[in-house]
């Protein structure tokens, strides 16, 4: 090896305190750091986002041209309208799977043992690991929104309303992400994180209103779970709110469940993850 | 006073009934090399992470540089790099990108960052690929990065966990270099491995765990005299030299020159390690007259030196596999 005979230590090796004014100030900190760790490899990992779009794409394709003929929801003459805010909410709540698949890579690849060394606030290894999935899921989403636009949906109340509505999509992603994160946390491999972190997704999404009119149901009880299911809420509010129809009470429903999800699964899993060492 | 670097006092990890960590004590010097030598199992890894913040000891105590690892984690934090068993890179990030992720971690300044970054380039041998994700690099650059990061914010003792496991002979001996300069540079480092020569090669002072307990200590030549050292086998050509033979390396040989009773044409004795007698011992048979068919020196393994000390080898009863 021919390398330079520099110090190795330069000085004589004295510790580093991070400087930073403040718990709060250093979670923020710390927070941006990790997740700028994550979306910084976004664009590396090229293929991981090309799938992950072509997939909500594909889904658009699917029940527009499959379903589109034979799926009638009363109030809605042209079914793109009702389906694509459907599609929206179920993208972005299948992005929050990279949150537990993320963390269960990092996990086994001894990242996550490497962090938790350094003096870092510890909960900002999750907060970073929640955000930079956030971001991802604004950049999927972006893409599917030019799709189907492309396919003839349009925002039919204001920009704001339409806003609006992503922001609920997201928030509730958001949401989830953190029951991903305790998911990431618990389960011992990527695979089962993987797994785990989907298994559900169907279920919640497919008995909803995202695809159809809940009342079409053929079971009672059926229609009971599609209409208590929070996924409907948020479909329902974001759907109203693009097409410019009055919400109700189901954006209301929307920022309780989200926030509730977000508070909730923060406490847990950062529980989870500062007694790993126990 | 000066305090030293790391100490353990009965420290313990239990899971459940299993007892990974059972009573460790240790100390090492501020500025020193020490290995901690054990096969798999032993609670290498498990001494690792306690005396790192990253587990917490069911019993005992673990101070770094004066700070107790329960008592103020964050602050132990600031003085320690961890090397793990896996080399903990972010692959879709370069070597440079992940030295200076580490900098922004201790929130250096942009400057400070890149200027700590290219400075540990430098000095582990990865200018050349410091561009380059790290996912292309091969095993030695993974591990030689692992550790630079670990250095980012000048440590004063830095643990690594079986450096050079999974690695080539060429890279192992590479990466020995490395530690070795690190050993030099005054920084206290702490290894584990599986592997004797390793500890050999770079510990001052070696502590022989098993078990989750420690169960010898010292110096390398320490360590070796306990369990006799190496051993050299020499096989003639004619028995009538047998005798011969005998008279001319006694005085090489450190112990009695034995003929090996199920080969009669073959000596043993034992021999100081490492000291260039074996070319002395051929020499010394050429200029007796005798011709030589091999020559080969045993050096004692771990398998010697647990088999001498515990009365077992390194492989663990099987209940006891799960351990690490």
């Amino acid at each position: 090896m021919t390398t330079t005979q520099s110090s190795i230590s330069s000085t004589s090796p004295t510790p580093t305190v991070p400087s930073g004014s403040g718990r709060v100030a250093n979670i923020v900190l710390d927070s941006f750091t990790e997740a700028g760790r994550h979306v910084r490899i976004i664009p590396r990992n090229i293929e991981v986002l090309i799938f992950a779009t072509i997939q909500p794409v594909m889904f658009v394709l699917l029940f527009s041209f499959v379903f589109g003929g034979s799926i009638q929801v009363p109030g809605y003459p042209d079914y793109d309208q009702y389906l694509m805010p459907g599609i929206f909410a179920q993208t972005v709540v299948f992005g929050s799977v990279f949150t537990s698949v993320g963390l269960a890579e990092d996990l086994s690849k001894g990242l996550i043992d490497r962090l938790r060394s350094l003096p870092i606030v510890q909960s900002s290894v999750l907060i970073g690991r929640t955000l930079s999935d956030l971001v991802r899921n604004i950049i999927t989403f972006i893409a599917m929104l030019a799709v189907a636009f492309v396919l003839g949906f349009r925002f039919e109340g204001s920009l704001t309303s339409a806003a609006a509505a992503t922001a609920l999509l997201l928030l509730f992603s958001y949401g989830l992400s953190w029951v991903q994160a305790l998911i990431g946390l618990s389960v011992g491999s990527v695979e089962a994180a993987n797994s785990a972190g989907f298994l559900w997704m169907f279920p919640m999404t497919f008995v909803s209103s995202a695809f159809i009119d809940t009342r079409n149901l053929q079971y009672a009880w059926l229609r009971t779970v599609a209409d208590v299911n929070p996924f409907t809420q948020v479909t329902n509010a974001a759907r109203a709110l693009y097409n410019g129809t009055d919400p109700g009470d189901a954006v209301m429903w929307s920022l309780v469940w989200s926030i509730g999800l977000v508070v909730v699964f923060a406490a847990i899993a950062t529980r989870k993850f500062k007694t790993s060492s126990e | 006073m000066v305090v030293p670097a790391v100490v353990t006092e009965g420290l313990k990890k239990s899971y459940g009934e299993t007892k990974a960590l059972d009573g460790l004590d240790l100390e090492v010097a501020q500025g020193s090399v020490f290995g901690l030598l054990g096969p798999n199992g032993a609670g290498k890894t498990t001494a690792v992470k306690v005396m790192t913040t990253l587990l917490k000891p069911t019993a005992g105590r673990a101070v770094i540089d004066g700070i107790d690892v329960r008592e103020d984690p964050r602050a132990v934090r600031t003085r320690i790099g961890l090397t793990g068993q896996y080399a903990a890179v972010e692959e879709r990030l370069t070597g440079r990108e992940n030295l200076e992720l580490i900098g922004r971690y201790f929130h250096y300044s942009k400057a400070d960052q890149k200027a700590r970054a290219a400075q540990l380039l430098e000095m582990f041998d990865l200018v050349d690929a410091g561009d380059r994700v790290a996912k292309t690099y091969s095993g030695g650059m993974r591990r030689r990065l692992d550790i630079a990061m670990s250095l980012v914010a000048r440590p004063s003792v830095l643990f690594l966990d079986e450096p050079t496991t999974g690695l080539d002979p060429r890279s192992r001996l590479g990466m020995w270099d490395f530690i070795a300069r690190l050993g030099d540079e005054g920084t206290t480092v702490l290894l584990t491995t599986q592997y004797l020569e390793e500890a050999d090669r770079l510990a001052e002072k070696i502590a022989v765990i098993d078990i989750g307990r420690k169960i010898a200590e010292g110096t390398a030549d320490e360590l070796k005299d306990q369990i006799g050292g190496d051993n050299v086998r020499v096989s003639i050509m004619r028995y009538e030299n047998i005798e011969r033979a005998k008279e001319a390396i006694r005085t090489l040989c450190v112990g009695a020159v034995v003929q090996d009773p199920e080969s009669p044409m073959t000596l043993t004795a034992p021999i100081r390690a490492g000291g260039g007698v074996v070319p002395m011992i051929i020499r010394a048979l050429d200029d007796a007259g005798v011709d030589v068919m091999d020559v080969e020196v045993r050096r004692p393994t771990l398998d010697d030196v647990f088999l001498v000390l515990t009365g077992h080898g390194t492989q663990m009863p099987a209940e006891e596999e799960s351990r690490t």
